[in-house]
């Protein structure tokens, strides 16, 4: 059992850090402020590399791994959660089921392009009425000849308005439930296919999540992911390794409301001392550290296990579920530290808690992975 | 075009901190990074390989962990590496390290070679013109710019309040500054193909023996001798005059240049 990471992950996990670091961190506020989705830094992303790390050079991607997606992901995460959710998004959501259900066709066509960061990618699975019950989908798709027509809608879409490409669930034979669920490879210029309201949400404001309409869109037979009736096991092993990702962005994130606290509480005195020197501080960053620890671990082993093709389900729900609950507790705790100050825009650190809420939501519940572990108990 | 870049890794702090017994360098718990002004030359060295084609190869001499520093270099896009590592060349002043790089460099094929103008631990700005001596190549020190114009290496060099704009027939060595060109980042594959697909090679003395007078390395072939070191002690506040005429300022300053009898 090794717990030290390879030297090439450590190489990685630094250019990640200086990225972050020079790139991310210096407009996390402002994008958060004016709720501005960052395209400059998607281009960043695009250019270094990072819109195709765990997918192979064939296919225009970097040749890493699952690890080193964790890593790049939560180095990004403990400057700007925001940043994340746009590019595990297009990784986890979009990339990731084309390489894995994709014809060679689909993956020259759409893979290649989004590893290159030349397009960006999204995935549409909420619907109104289908949220954590996923399989109440309303959208339809219908053969007719060589396309199929989609009506319906779908909510809360990341990276909506901006994406070039869009994994589409829809179900293709009601009768069937879940086993008449499709998935389809939709391009954002397809004719039927519009964007519609943008929601105005509590976090991650530099991030986009509309509705997506489709009226009578038209979608060619080539473009369905996998086979007819198919979608909702792509969709679910999708937020599979979705929950990864969701899991590297939470332990980021709560590492990175750690650091900002001890740099604080070292400096901020109160009583004519640094209020580290308080017993009640010390042993708050004592019990959070610990548990970043516990987190990190369980994020780093969902990663090797996806990368030596083991079963991983259950880890991945246990990671998304603790270290998401984690990083919404340690952000309040660390604000707490914080005192007046934490509340205020001054510091990054009321924008760490309000970010790290939907990771307690997307891409599966706490409830939701309480329900997939469960499974593995029967 | 192929081009060298001598690579030193120091130890990433402006505030060195010496052990007063040894006076060496405390090293342990300081993380350690490519020299700035080396990094910047790995830079330049990869803009001017993609401008004129070639390959670049870095080059360092230092304990084996200096390896960490050249796969950095190779991820950001160098394409071999070589590390001089030998108990021989240890405690090496910058005589005895320009002559073992140089002892390397005549093993290699190269139009240009680039240095940073001084590392931040020693800050002496020797080893890369002595390297160009060694070698018996020209030199242009302190480059901002360097360019290639017609098969001649062109360099604005820094000087004082002006530029000079320098041609230089290759090989020649060029010492650069950090400003000479921001360092992009490592990328993601690069860091991935740095270890998995390029190799940094170590040359112990074996390798530069016939290249090399032996008693120009390590320890023994460091003529200098670090005499005395010490923490430099801040300076007084100052004597602040306001409140006077530009006239009144003028006898003050002189009258004290004259008491320090700098006039």
């Amino acid at each position: 059992m090794d717990f030290k990471l390879p030297k090439e992950h450590l190489l990685a996990k630094k250019m990640f850090k200086d990225f972050a670091e020079n790139e991310v961190k210096p407009i996390a506020a402002e994008i958060d402020e004016e709720e501005r989705f960052p395209t400059e830094t998607v281009e960043k992303l695009k250019k270094y590399g990072f819109m195709g790390i765990p997918m192979p050079k064939e296919y225009g991607g970097e040749g890493a791994d699952t690890l080193a997606y964790v890593l790049s992901v939560e180095e990004l995460a403990k400057v700007c959660l925001t940043t994340t959710t746009i590019y595990t998004a297009h990784t986890s959501l979009c990339s990731h089921p084309i390489y894995k259900y994709g014809t060679d066709e689909q993956k020259q066509k759409y893979l290649v392009p989004l590893c290159k960061g030349e397009k960006l990618g999204a995935f549409g699975l909420t619907e109104p009425s289908a949220g954590t019950d996923a399989a109440m989908q309303k959208t339809t798709a219908v053969k007719k000849g060589d396309h199929y027509v989609l009506n319906g809608s779908k909510i809360f879409i990341t990276n909506s308005g901006h994406a070039d490409v869009y994994i589409i669930i829809a179900m293709t034979d009601r009768s069937k439930g879940t086993k008449g669920c499709s998935a389809f490879i939709v391009e954002s210029d397809f004719p039927g296919f519009t964007v519609g309201k943008k929601e105005k949400k509590m976090g991650i404001k530099g991030s986009s999540a509309c509705e997506l309409i489709f009226k009578n869109c038209i979608v060619p037979e080539e473009n369905l992911l996998g086979k007819e009736g198919k979608g909702f096991k792509i969709a679910m092993q999708t937020l599979d390794v979705g929950r990864i990702g969701i899991a590297a962005q939470a332990l980021g994130l709560a590492e990175g409301a750690l650091e900002e606290t001890v740099n604080y509480v070292n400096e901020r005195k109160q009583f004519g001392r640094s209020i580290y020197k308080f017993q009640n501080t010390q042993f708050e960053l004592a019990d959070m550290r610990t548990k970043i620890e516990a987190a990190q671990l369980l994020v780093y082993k969902v990663a090797r296990l996806k990368d030596d093709n083991l079963p991983y389900t259950t880890n991945a729900a246990m990671a998304k579920l603790y270290c998401s609950e984690l990083a919404s507790d340690v952000t309040r705790r660390c604000l707490q530290l914080f005192g007046g100050y934490g509340y205020t825009r001054e510091y990054p650190i009321e924008r760490m808690m309000r970010d790290a809420k939907i990771t307690e939501i997307y891409e599966g519940t706490s409830e939701v992975q309480k329900m997939v572990i469960a499974s593995s108990l029967k | 075009m192929n081009i060298v870049v001598c690579v030193k890794q120091v130890p990433d702090t402006t505030e060195v901190k010496l052990d007063p017994k040894t006076n060496t360098l405390i090293r342990k718990g300081v993380p350690s990074i490519i020299n700035p002004d080396d990094k910047s030359g790995i830079e330049s060295a990869l803009r001017l390989k993609e401008k004129v084609g070639g390959e670049v190869t870095l080059l360092s001499m230092g304990p084996p962990q200096a390896e960490v520093a050249l796969r950095e270099g190779l991820a950001m896009g160098a394409d071999k590496a070589i590390l001089l590592s030998d108990r021989a060349f240890g405690g090496a002043d910058t005589w005895a390290t320009s002559s073992t790089l140089a002892a390397a460099l005549k093993k290699l094929d190269y139009d240009v070679i680039i240095a940073g103008r001084q590392a931040i631990d020693g800050d002496t700005a020797q080893v890369g013109p002595q390297i160009a001596e060694h070698l018996e190549i020209p030199q242009v020190s302190y480059a901002e710019e360097i360019n290639v114009e017609e098969g001649k290496v062109v360099v604005k060099r820094q000087f004082e309040d002006r530029y000079h704009i320098v041609e230089v027939n290759t090989p020649c060595l060029i010492t650069s500054l950090s400003e000479l060109a921001e360092p992009r980042y490592m990328s993601v594959k690069g860091t991935f193909d740095a270890y998995r697909e390029k190799d940094v090679k170590v040359w112990g003395l074996d390798e530069i023996e016939d290249t090399v007078d032996k008693m120009n390395l390590g320890l023994k072939g460091s003529p200098t001798r670090v005499k005395k070191s010490f923490t430099k002690q801040a300076k007084g506040a100052g004597e602040l005059l306001d409140d006077v005429t530009a006239e009144e300022a003028v006898e003050a300053i002189v009258t004290k240049l004259r008491e320090k009898h700098i006039i």
